[in-house]
């Protein structure tokens, strides 16, 4: 049997969603799309490097602030203002994370709120810039004219339009993710994330590795806030909350941070339970975390991690004479 | 090679190591002995930057490594292995051993290039000449604790080390795979001109490969010289008479 490249069919899958022709699914399938980029960047730190970050919605605020501040108040063009949303998201990172890199574990974490808080702080009163407590609302939507006179894609709607766009970004985003885990330098990091101790001693400067994670996660999720804001039609102070620093680390443990597409699997799931729910109960909070509970005790992998495991077993089973040379159920992420 | 010069070490009012003035020559094997708690783990600790001294220099190849981190002695040429085993276990062995390549040769800022194709051939070259080819794709972490120990040896030997220190390489090690170990170890560091300091709780071990032997009791050096020098000592006859009854 041959292995179906099921990143290319997910792709493909989600690029036929306008074909649907249903508003709502364009916006759910959006939510997803750009979500799934905020908590694979949350992962380059929690699965990849063993960093817990509880404000990783400071760089999703800031990237999301940038890109709408340049749209909207610069009139810049869509490209160039999403590409400086991830570089200032990064900055950041780079000057918050030179500070919480000096900590370690529950102390790391503490550091990374206390620094959200004052992102999400500033963005609450500074009024002549970010709007204050009203935010910036109306962000214009990128001029998309071409894909209008395109042949098939000519009569979708603009949100569409947008969703493809933003599909399009977040599976380049997502490639060179893998390309990042997969490099020398993230192998550096699941060895940080494994062993800190034992990392220095073969000669990585631990802390410097791990700014450097800290400041590709913030890119990303500033590209992820960005594409947010647009989609949201208006940024505000919540995006840089310490609950939303809450959302990528849930959806991150739905999914299983264990394995590189947890996240988005994650991302999906909570998504689409969260408009089911909400539907016929207002209680979607106790549902979640009951949901939560359940998966943390029986699938400790996440779902995603679950079903690699279930597939492993699968595919072992036929020649069950020989035992797998690695347990099944611990899955390394770059497996 | 390295030089020891009246290095201390106090944990709260509690002197681990007194003073110890030590060094090794290039290509010398010398071992560190002494009863439990006489600080040969923090003497190691001092020497590899895991830990600061108070007060005293430590000198690696004529340069002053006193306080540097342990990331960068280790890019100088030091390489260790620890009494409790310390690899990575989430990692197959391979990419245990494969990471110390990467990470030795300053390719860790490499974001683009596989990892998975880097130093294939020396990382199965360095797994076959440790016993451990067959065991290349395991999970470390899964794996018996004797070969857990050759793994943690495999990472220190492939950061090219000069000077190689073991704290403890046969610990908790039966006799045959002790012996096996050190023969390994003796080989190894004979091929590639190491310079090795080890720990070691069995005298038989010791006294078989070490040239040069360093006493610690109480965190003060008793004794340093060679075997049979250091054998005839009366202050080590009596603290290793002494501990025994």
């Amino acid at each position: 049997m041959r292995r179906i490249p099921w990143t290319l069919v997910v792709f493909i899958a989600a690029l036929a969603v306008p074909f649907l022709g249903s508003r709502f699914y364009t916006f759910v399938a959006s939510d997803i799309v750009i979500l799934s980029l905020f908590a694979m960047s949350l992962n380059l730190l929690l699965g990849y490097t063993g960093l817990v970050s509880f404000g990783h919605a400071a760089y999703f605020g800031i990237g999301a602030y940038t890109c709408a501040l340049l749209m909207k108040s610069a009139n810049a063009p869509f490209l160039p203002s999403l590409l400086a949303a991830g570089l200032v998201a990064g900055a950041f990172a780079l000057l918050f994370g030179f500070f919480c890199v000096r900590l370690t574990r529950i102390y790391f974490a503490m550091l990374t709120l206390a620094f959200a808080q004052i992102v999400w702080a500033i963005c609450f009163k500074w009024n002549d810039v970010t709007g204050g407590e009203q935010g910036l609302p109306n962000v214009p939507y990128p001029d998309m004219a071409w894909m209008g006179a395109a042949p098939i894609l000519g009569n979708f709607r603009v949100g569409d339009h947008f969703y493809l766009s933003a599909l399009t970004i977040v599976a380049l985003c997502f490639a060179a993710l893998r390309r990042i885990v997969d490099s020398p330098f993230g192998r550096v990091l699941t060895v940080i994330r494994d062993n800190p101790e034992r990392a220095q001693f073969i000669g990585v400067n631990v802390r410097a590795y791990q700014l450097a994670a800290f400041v590709v996660a913030g890119f990303f999720a500033g590209i992820s806030g960005g594409l947010f804001g647009i989609f949201n039609r208006g940024v505000f102070p919540d995006f840089a909350f310490w609950t939303k620093s809450a959302e990528p680390l849930i959806m991150t443990i739905l999914g299983g941070m264990g394995s590189f597409w947890g996240p988005a699997v994650g991302a999906a799931a909570f998504i689409v339970l969260n408009q089911q729910i909400t539907s016929f109960t207002e209680y979607w909070p106790l549902t979640m975390g009951t949901v939560l509970i359940v998966l943390l005790f029986v699938f400790p992998g996440g779902i995603a991690g679950t079903l690699t495991a279930a597939v492993a077993r699968l595919r072992v089973r036929p020649k069950a004479a020989t035992p797998p040379a690695s347990a099944p159920h611990m899955v390394k992420p770059n497996a | 090679m390295l030089e020891v010069r009246g290095v201390s070490k106090r944990f709260d009012g509690f002197t681990a190591v007194d003073r110890v003035d030590f060094s090794i020559g290039r290509g010398e094997i010398a071992a560190v002995i002494g009863p439990n708690g006489a600080g040969k783990s923090t003497f190691f600790n001092l020497i590899t930057g895991h830990l600061r001294p108070d007060a005293g220099r430590i000198v690696l190849k004529q340069r002053d490594i006193t306080g540097a981190p342990p990331h960068r002695i280790c890019l100088m040429g030091m390489g260790r292995s620890f009494q409790r085993t310390n690899i990575f276990p989430k990692l197959t062995v391979f990419e245990n051993v494969q990471a110390a390549f990467i990470t030795h040769r300053r390719r860790g800022t490499n974001f683009w290039d596989l990892s998975d194709r880097l130093y294939r051939a020396e990382t199965n070259a360095l797994l076959a000449s440790l016993g451990l080819a067959d065991k290349a794709d395991a999970l470390s972490g899964a794996l018996s604790h004797g070969n857990q120990k050759q793994v943690e040896l495999g990472i220190a030997l492939a950061c090219d080390p000069e000077i190689l220190l073991l704290d403890e390489p046969t610990a908790g090690m039966s006799a045959a795979e002790t012996r096996e170990t050190i023969h390994l170890i003796e080989r190894i560091a004979g091929e590639r001109g190491l310079t090795l300091l080890f720990t070691e709780h069995d005298m038989e071990v010791v006294f078989s490969i070490a040239q040069k032997i360093a006493v610690l009791h109480q965190g003060r050096l008793i004794a340093e010289g060679r075997p049979e020098a250091v054998q005839q000592n009366a202050d080590v006859r009596r603290v290793y008479l002494g501990e025994r009854h």
